[in-house]
């Protein structure tokens, strides 16, 4: 694949005629010239749709819902102005996405997993005549039941259709026949009559044995991109897709929140309302901790401090705040000597004028909080007893609880911290969360939202 | 040998004389001991035959036949003292039959054919690739009595007796045929373990060249214990009708024997046994019932065995139209899949690199031949009268002066076992495998020509 600055129209990926199938299997990287900006646009938008999928498939989603979600982020973030380059989207996308995902062990798992589950849901929503032509592009040795035979293994393959809660086979449908070496998932689970080495599977199992060809090559392809990264391209491409790549796979995909924008200003007089209703655990936990201790450690006036700007706490409000609790510790003069600076440099008033934005969920995560520290994700650093004193001191009940903290031990933290905000607001957050500002924001809505409907006011509290 | 030399004999050749054979026989104590096996691997082991299986054609003299195939096998050889010598190869029959025969080996174990010889595994290890690694290996199973202690009362652990027994029987019965009819194997070969089971080889070209996660699969299929903490037995038959291999399994195999055999060996149904099987039964309505029924212990007017009266009315109950709910009926076909359906070791089948001891080993704690069993009449197998080497020594004594050196094991009891070795498994398989190498040998040839033509 040959990337270039012009503004070049990128051809087709195929030169043959065989377009009959809308999944390609990625089998050979694209020779088209692709534009950087394309380059990098394109891989974001499938990363996004990946992004989605993996928060669907940890949330337990079933198959049904996981076939529409897929079927939504594509049409939603796939799309190219031009019908004939949508295809070329999907592939270049793929194997851009595959130099930022094969870069170690835990990158290659995710990526396999999640290009493996796009390709399965995709291949469902797909004909029959399209199964066909990827069998026979991967080589697979089928069969197609004749009348005859079927007749013959129709009392048989009923009772199979039927011990599995599938529909019964029909004379019109279609049943392909092959080695059963080929159908392992199947025959393991006996969802296959078998006879004489040969499984007889239903037009809608063949998924089954497509996905662990499809699975086993991306695995292997992964391996070697990885190998050609390290010897040769990221050096070769260090001022061109080299940046580009490494920023990839830590990007935070949603909204912008370093201008505090619609939902106004944060003021100092209800920040403990706020912090005791709607901010998540990991900056709730800073900010109780800060005015218990009138002292945070960097990491967590970092983490704190930058969160409260995206809220929309003023520059002057913002001082005013840390300052009365830092100088019940420190004194005000320490504080304006040693710690008003650094207030002043979040908000992109001192130095080199860096407007800094409030750092993501997937930030936070990454930060490995010391001894002292409070920053970080709590999902991930607090202990199960601590993790449970924390959520119940949030109000989670004991039902949801539990759900949290299996999902916290999965390392979902992020699911933990969405479960956590469903459980405190009574209602769910599809999107899952993302960044502590978006959780402050949707959480600020729904109280408004529950406030507007009921007709109560809170209740002022110092 | 001269009649003189005969005559006159030598100090360990007893006289052969009519009144002293049964003194010759008790002559060997039972036992198992390296003298015993020194004379065994000398006299009676199928060195040859064992060499032409595992050669699977390849020693043959066509051009397609792979020279080096045989010295990739790993044999293992566990000695006295508990000495474990792994990966050990040998380049022909010769040697390895003067390595057994060398080192007398109270167990030999098979492993796979791997891409390099074995013994020579640590040279290719540096290249950092995975280049020593399985490339064939027989489709193993491995049953175990063991496992069933909680399906019968008149043994445990290692112990068998004819009661039992037959448990091993039905699930040869079971996988032999869905082996065959489900997988279309052919070249099937059931062994004695010499204790209390039964091992299965599976040698067709096709099996042999499974992979991992393929041979997980058919272990999977034959797979029905869910493996839960409390009731190892657990089995749930979910789903509004069964899989035809099931199906098959339950009325070709499972439920006469459980009706007409084991519920009365057993005794499952008797005052002290039947409450385990009531607790299997999810309805405390029928549960009760039965128990009421049952706490009442008149014996039976008709004289039929309790077990079979109390099954009846159990299956009566349950199956009645009255009961709606498929939990329900398909309890009876729990009940008996739950003592009857075969367990199987599904760690041994599922890796290539598993080990798994030789047919016509002698068990170190029996003394007996692990002998092949053949399916088809495996209701006559006895495990009480397999050959035992000191009897096995004692018939060689009594031949000793008729029989030539390689034929002795033609005048023991050994002779039924490697006929039927080399006739029902052994001959079958090599023209299956010379047919096989001859046929892709001249497929490669025809490419190669094909591939000339311009």
């Amino acid at each position: 694949m040959e990337v270039v600055r012009s503004q070049k129209k990128p051809s087709s990926a195929f030169a043959s005629a065989d377009v009959v199938s809308n999944i390609p299997l990625y089998r050979s990287p694209p020779t088209l010239e692709v534009r950087l900006e394309d380059f990098e646009r394109f891989a974001v938008d499938r990363l996004l749709v990946l992004r989605r999928i993996s928060d669907g498939l940890a949330r337990g989603k079933k198959p049904d819902e996981m076939e529409k979600l897929v079927n939504d982020l594509w049409k939603a973030n796939m799309r190219h102005p031009q019908a004939s380059e949508v295809i070329n989207k999907d592939i270049i996308s793929h194997f851009v996405l595959r130099l930022v995902y094969c870069r170690t062990e835990e990158l290659r798992k995710w990526f396999l997993s999640i290009e493996t589950t796009l390709f399965r849901y995709r291949f469902r929503l797909e004909s029959s005549d399209v199964h066909r032509a990827l069998m026979t592009e991967l080589g697979i040795p089928y069969k197609v039941v004749t009348n005859a035979e079927f007749e013959g293994l129709k009392d048989k393959l009923t009772q199979v259709a039927r011990s599995v809660s599938q529909p019964l086979p029909t004379s019109d449908g279609t049943y392909y026949k092959v080695p059963f070496e080929e159908v392992p998932e199947l025959v393991a689970s006996r969802r296959v009559f078998i006879q004489k080495g040969y499984a007889y599977v239903a037009l809608n199992q063949v998924v089954s044995f497509i996905i662990p060809h499809f699975r086993s090559h991306l695995s292997k392809a992964l391996v070697l991109t990885n190998r050609k990264w390290t010897s040769m391209i990221r050096e070769q491409e260090k001022d061109r897709l080299t940046p580009i790549v490494e920023a990839l796979s830590t990007s935070y995909l949603g909204p912008d929140y370093s201008q505090a924008k619609e939902l106004g200003e944060m003021s100092l007089k209800d920040i403990d309302q706020v912090a005791r209703t709607a901010f998540p655990l990991c900056m709730r936990h800073l900010f109780d901790t800060l005015r218990e201790d009138h002292h945070l450690k960097h990491g967590g006036r970092m983490q704190l401090g930058l969160f409260l700007k995206g809220a929309g706490l003023k520059l002057d409000d913002a001082l005013a705040f840390w300052k009365a609790e830092f100088s019940q510790k420190v004194g005000a003069e320490r504080f304006d000597k040693e710690y008003a600076y650094g207030i002043r440099h979040n908000y992109g008033k001192e130095g080199k004028r860096t407007d800094y934005t409030p750092y993501s969920c997937q930030k936070i995560i990454l930060s490995t909080p010391g001894v002292g520290d409070h920053h970080g994700c709590p999902y991930r650093h607090f202990s199960e007893e601590n993790l449970r004193a924390a959520l119940g001191k949030m109000g989670v009940s004991s039902r949801a609880l539990d759900d949290v903290i299996e999902k916290a031990k999965t390392k979902h933290y992020q699911l933990a911290c969405t479960l956590t905000y469903e459980a405190v607001h009574g209602s769910s957050c599809d999107a899952g969360i993302n960044h502590p500002n978006q959780y402050l924001s949707d959480s600020q809505k729904t109280l408004e939202a529950k406030k507007l409907s009921t007709q109560t006011s809170f209740t002022d509290v110092q | 040998m001269t009649k003189e030399e005969e005559q006159n004999g030598r100090d360990d050749m007893l006289i052969d004389d009519p009144e002293h054979q049964n003194a010759q026989l008790d002559a060997f104590p039972d036992g198992f001991n390296p003298n015993y096996l020194k004379v065994y691997y000398g006299r009676l082991f199928p060195h040859a035959d064992m060499f032409k299986w595992m050669s699977y054609g390849n020693d043959g003299k066509h051009p397609a036949c792979d020279q080096s195939y045989f010295g990739r096998r790993e044999f293992s050889f566990t000695l006295d003292n508990d000495i474990y010598l792994r990966f050990q190869s040998f380049n022909s029959a010769s040697e390895l039959e003067n390595g057994i025969k060398d080192k007398c080996p109270f167990k030999i174990d098979i492993g796979p054919v791997y891409s390099v010889d074995p013994s020579k595994r640590l040279a290719y290890a540096q290249s950092g690739d995975n280049i020593f690694t399985p490339v064939e290996r027989e489709l193993v199973f491995d049953i175990d009595i063991s496992d069933y202690d909680d399906a019968r009362y008149c043994c445990s652990g290692a112990d068998v007796c004819l009661d039992c027994w037959p448990l091993m029987t039905i699930a040869v019965k079971v996988i032999d045929t869905a082996l065959r009819d489900d997988f279309g194997f052919n070249h099937i070969l059931w062994v004695y373990s010499g204790r209390r089971g039964v091992h299965c080889w599976v040698c067709d070209g096709k099996a042999r060249r499974l992979n991992n996660e393929q041979r997980a699969a058919i272990a999977d299929y034959f797979r029905l214990y869910k493996g839960n903490s409390n009731s190892k037995s657990k089995v749930s038959l979910l789903g509004p009708a069964l899989h035809p291999f099931l199906v098959r399994s339950y009325v070709d195999v499972l439920r006469d024997f459980f009706e007409e055999k084991l519920l009365c060996s057993q005794q499952l149904l008797s005052d002290e046994r039947y409450e385990k099987i009531l607790e299997m039964i999810p309805d405390e309505s029928i549960t009760s019932e039965l128990r009421g029924k049952w706490q009442d212990s008149r014996r039976p007017a008709s004289g039929k065995d309790v077990n079979v009266v109390r099954w009846e009315q159990l299956k009566h109950l349950l199956q009645s139209g009255k009961q709606k709910a498929p939990g329900i009926r398909r309890c009876v076909e729990e009940i008996v899949f739950s003592f009857t359906y075969p367990r199987l070791d599904m760690e041994v089948s599922k890796h290539m690199n598993h080990l798994l001891k030789a047919p016509f080993c002698v068990h170190p704690k029996t003394g007996r031949v692990c002998v092949p069993i053949n399916p088809a009449i495996c209701d006559e197998f006895d495990p009480t009268n397999v050959p035992t080497l000191s009897k096995l020594l004692g018939e060689i004594n009594t031949a000793g002066l008729q029989a030539e050196g390689d034929k002795v094991w033609d005048r023991t009891s050994m002779g039924k076992s490697i006929r039927y070795f080399r006739e029902s498994f052994l001959q079958p398989l090599l023209k299956s495998c010379k047919e096989e190498i001859e046929g892709s040998h001249s497929v490669k040839v025809q490419q190669a020509k094909n591939s000339l033509n311009w």
